[in-house]
């Protein structure tokens, strides 16, 4: 071990190796292979062609993959002091775009950066991911029980949620609030203090109704009646559950499912891809592309459980839970489960800056595996 | 430092140190708490979607097919109308235009408005479409303008993705090409009405038209065809993506007429601006070979909508453009009668040939003095005479003797008064011989001088022009000639033309020659009555009767005046002026009627109109030719 350490404090490229060597191939494997899976379902909501979607989305992976490497490299130390930094940029962007967004839908969520498209929500939950484990990290489980301690992280998931919720983005607010709520669960938040959190949610959700959106509104009234205007807003729902089910078992062949192939299923490169996917490969098809989400997911929070740091641990969780929310919310609004809402199917769906956000997830999983067992700047009560 | 830890405590051990940092535990607890949520979250997706797509697969399967599938039905072509040689007298149009399928869009309102920024709309288009769209089922088009320019349909085309719904097509439009010329033979077509779309779904087409006249009308059902359908696969914005099964439907039937087009125009021309009808017809089978009727319209105004203006005038023109004269048009004979008459007598037995009969100029029969056209009377004459000379108190004195039952059955024989079966057209009127039988129906008593006055074709006594030309050709061939506008139908030629289909009539052939003996003298003999009838062909001569029908009774006081001269009345008041004839006279080919409208003396206006007339049909001879024979009459006429 003393020649090891030697070597590779002379030899920096060799403690890169290394590092590389460490990282989950199996991960990254599964990662490539919905990656491919996304590329073929591309191709096919092309009209068969790499053309529009699936050539320049597998230029973005080829990116993302790469930048995910680079960050898997970099030791907690680095990550907890880039936190606060990234934290403020994405609060800064998301400001931004309520100011000088691009409307889309309805909703201003996208800002120009350099003729590059940025969703900033996206980058806060990442960010807040980083921040929320940043704080946690130097908390005893001890000091979890005062509520003082649980007050600033509280503030840093409200705010950017307040400021997704202007832009209106419902969907990711949930998803935002969500994966902050699983971290304080997950932090060791006691349980009172989550029942006294819970009980009034009914209340608030009945305010919040109130200050929907009027097509925030339609998507949930046209959840609860799709057939109710069948060509107007439940149109999506209804093609959708079409497609999904002439699919039935087997599937339609590639590139030969009908209600993608005609158009008749609205977005199907992005939001809709995973019902293009099953009407054309089936149940089969879509079974397969669940399991291996949630391969992903369990992969994800196992490599967080491994972790010897709470750093680790927190921030492998959140990257896993959002991960995880981003596919559960996106099949559930496919198969009508939940009403509509701008949620793309990660690694699969076309769009850059949700690729390159993941795969920065992946990043930040990635190296929490890799410095699974270094042990840094925590409370002594938190040490293992 | 790490190394050395992972090194010294295996998993195992350090166990028991976890404990001391309760986070490591809580995390590990609460994760697979978490975990657990996940899989039982993703399970339930992966269960929701076996429901969609294998328990109820079928069920969205059928859906999914739905949506592919469109099926579109177009108007077949209409069936063209030729002459007998094979000129257009109606056919189709290529005709661009753009359709609004309403199930296709949502916002129709904004598709409207966009399209009428591309091709403007009319106020007019746009209460109908907006009629339309309120009446017509959401899977039928509706036509939004039709006619487009090629500028249009660019513009159109090129603007199709804002403007879902509309469709654009290539539909067909009736053409008349000859316009007024024969638009009452052929009619006309008009969109349908919406009670013809309650009886026939398939009328409510873009494009579909019904006959609404003339041979259009009454061959409607063999002109229409049979309506195709085109199965296409379309995308969620009705852009047809591949057509999966077409059925081209039938085009209709093409119908040749009997017309010879350039015969009508002659006739035509000779008849000018009068208001007058004239059939020519080849009396051997009854073929019509022109049927005039003037003034006329023009029959393609009807196919987009006539105008209120343009209707008032037609239905308050006193000169009826609208109505086909030749069949719809009732007369009195008149003078033109007289035939039927003299062979009733001869069938009765009230009458041979030698009989003599004085006439003073008057008669006197039940107290009522009935007047010869003649003031002074043309004494003692035999039936040749009669007719040649057409005495008034001859006839009176002969339907005297004969009675009115003998005089309707033998006139109904020759057509007069008489259904004509077998004529292609619409609105045929069957005309009137009265008898004291139809008299009485009508709560009314039959005079003696009822009969008097129908003996010369007046009082009650009604008939069409196609009538008399039908009587003329039956005089002339002795045989039941039926007039007829069809020569074939789709290629079948029809029974009627052969020229042994007319069986003979039940009358003696002598009766007959006395008859054309007696028409041969109206026209050819000295002191008859249409010497203008003389045919100007060396070597063939024409019989004819001519008729002057009184629409007023002339009254004593203006007879006795002694200047009564009917060319002085207004116009409504003068008589029609008939003339009936056919030609050659020892081989009969061709009979005409003309009637001219209060043209007064038949004698002065209508015997010239039919020489001329007869003079061209012979001079065309257009039963006798396969082709048009337009150049030969350009030859004749300059020699």
């Amino acid at each position: 071990m003393k020649f090891q350490k030697r070597l590779l404090r002379a030899e920096p490229n060799f403690q890169i190796l290394t590092k590389l060597w460490q990282v989950n191939w199996l991960y990254v494997l599964l990662i490539c292979a919905l990656a491919v899976v996304g590329y073929g379902a591309l191709y096919s909501a092309g009209g068969g062609t790499s053309r529009p979607f699936a050539g320049p989305q597998s230029i973005r992976f080829c990116f993302g993959v790469v930048m995910m490497l680079g960050i898997s490299l970099m030791s907690p130390g680095i990550l907890v002091r880039m936190a606060w930094p990234l934290y403020i940029f994405s609060l800064i962007l998301l400001v931004a775009v309520l100011r000088m967004g691009h409307v889309g839908k309805g909703a201003e969520r996208w800002l120009m950066l350099g003729g590059l498209q940025v969703q900033p929500s996206e980058l806060a939950k990442i960010a807040l991911v980083l921040m929320l484990a940043a704080w946690f990290h130097k908390i005893s489980y001890r000091r979890m029980g005062n509520p003082l301690f649980l007050l600033p992280p509280a503030l840093m998931v409200l705010v950017p949620v307040a400021l997704v919720l202007k832009e209106p983005n419902l969907g990711t607010a949930v998803i935002i609030g969500t994966v902050g709520a699983s971290m304080f669960f997950a932090a060791g938040m006691r349980l009172w203090q989550i029942a006294l959190l819970i009980l009034p949610m009914p209340f608030l959700a009945k305010i919040a109704y109130g200050h929907l959106h009027d097509y925030q509104k339609a998507r949930v009234t046209t959840f609860l009646h799709p057939e109710s205007d069948p060509l107007g807003a439940g149109y999506n729902i209804i093609q959708s559950k079409i497609a999904l089910g002439s699919g039935g078992m087997w599937g339609q062949g590639y590139l030969h499912g009908t209600q993608g192939q005609l158009n008749f299923l609205p977005e199907k490169q992005t939001d809709f891809i995973f019902t293009m996917i099953a009407e054309e490969w089936g149940y089969v098809g879509g079974i397969t592309v669940i399991g291996m989400l949630l391969l992903l997911v369990f992969g994800g929070m196992l490599i967080a459980m491994r972790s010897r740091n709470q750093f680790g641990r927190l921030l492998g969780l959140g990257i896993s839970v959002n991960f995880f929310l981003y596919c559960a919310v996106n099949l559930s609004m496919v198969m009508g489960a939940i009403p509509v809402g701008g949620v793309p199917l990660p690694l699969i769906s076309y769009g850059g800056s949700a690729m390159l956000m993941v795969m920065f997830g992946f990043g930040l999983l990635m190296s929490a595996w890799v410095h699974r067992n270094d042990t840094f700047g925590e409370t002594v009560e938190n040490r293992d | 430092m790490k190394f050395r830890k992972k090194k010294s405590g295996n998993r195992l051990m350090s166990r028991p140190e976890e404990g001391k940092n309760p986070s490591r535990g809580v995390f590990t607890r609460r994760a697979l708490v978490l975990m657990a949520a996940q899989g039982a979250v993703l399970g339930a997706l992966g269960e929701r979607l076996y429901g969609l797509q294998v328990l109820n697969g079928s069920h969205y399967a059928k859906l999914a097919e739905n949506n592919r599938l469109s099926k579109r039905f177009f108007a077949p072509p209409r069936g063209r109308i030729t002459d007998r040689f094979g000129i257009s007298v109606a056919s189709n149009r290529i005709n661009w235009r753009a359709l609004l399928l309403a199930e296709e869009t949502t916002d129709i309102a904004g598709t409207l408005e966009r399209f009428g920024q591309l091709v403007p709309l009319e106020p007019r288009d746009l209460t109908r479409i907006e009629h339309e769209l309120r009446h017509k089922r959401r899977f039928i088009p509706i036509m939004l303008r039709d006619f487009l320019s090629w500028d249009d349909m660019a513009r159109l085309e090129l603007n199709m993705p804002s403007l879902p719904g509309v469709l654009i097509d290539v539909g067909t439009t009736r053409v008349y090409p000859f316009g007024p010329l024969l638009a009452h033979v052929v009619g006309y077509v008009a969109p349908p009405a919406e009670k013809d779309v309650v009886h026939n779904a398939e009328l409510a087409l873009p494009g579909m038209r019904v006959g609404r006249s003339g041979i259009e009308q009454t061959q409607d059902g063999n002109l229409r065809g049979q309506v195709g359908s085109v199965e296409m696969e379309v995308n969620a914005v009705g852009r047809v993506m591949a057509e999966l099964d077409r059925d081209e439907g039938l085009a209709g039937d093409e119908i040749a007429l009997t017309i010879d087009s350039g015969l009508q125009q002659q006739v035509l021309g000779r008849i000018a601006d009068q208001s007058a009808s004239a059939v020519v017809m080849d009396c051997r089978n009854g073929e019509v070979l022109a049927m005039v009727s003037n003034p006329s319209f023009d029959p393609s105004l009807f196919d987009s909508g006539v105008s209120q203006a343009q209707w008032i005038e037609w239905t308050n023109n006193s000169q009826t453009p609208l109505i086909n004269k030749a069949v719809s048009g009732l007369y009195p004979p008149g003078s033109t009668f007289k035939p039927a008459v003299a062979m009733a007598a001869l069938r009765a037995g009230t009458l041979s040939p030698s009989d003599r009969i004085s006439c003073p100029g008057y008669i006197d029969v039940g107290g009522t003095r009935f007047h010869c056209w003649s003031r002074y009377g043309h004494g003692s004459i035999n039936l040749r005479q009669g007719l040649k000379y057409s005495c008034d108190v001859f006839f009176y004195e002969v339907a005297r003797r004969t009675g009115m039952d003998a005089i309707a059955a033998t006139s109904e024989l020759f057509g007069l008064g008489a259904k004509l079966p077998e004529i292609e057209l619409p609105h045929v009127r069957q005309g009137l011989i009265p008898t004291p039988t139809w008299r009485r129906r009508h709560g009314h008593h039959w005079n003696g001088g009822d009969t008097i006055v129908s003996g010369i074709g007046q009082g009650f006594v009604q008939v069409t022009p196609l009538q008399l030309a039908t009587y003329a050709s039956r005089i002339a061939t002795g045989r039941e000639v039926q007039p007829h506008l069809i020569r074939s139908i789709a290629g079948r030629t029809a029974a009627l033309t052969d020229l042994g289909h007319a069986s003979g009539m039940d009358m003696p052939d002598h009766f007959f020659q006395d008859i054309r003996a007696g028409m041969f003298a109206v026209v050819n003999e000295e002191g008859g009555t249409a010497p203008k009838a003389r045919l100007d062909i060396p070597g063939v001569q024409m019989a004819g009767k001519t008729g002057s029908a009184q629409v007023r009774r002339v009254s004593r006081a203006m007879r006795e005046s002694g200047h009564f001269n009917s060319a002085n009345l207004p116009w409504e008041y003068r008589p029609h002026a008939l003339f009936i004839c056919y030609a050659p006279y020892d081989a009969p080919r061709y009979a005409t009627a003309v009637v001219i409208e209060h043209g007064n003396a038949g004698a002065d206006v209508a015997a010239p109109l039919a020489r001329d007339i007869m003079t061209d049909t012979l001079r065309r001879d257009p039963v006798n030719h396969r082709e048009p024979p337009g150049q030969e009459v350009a030859q004749a006429e300059v020699d």
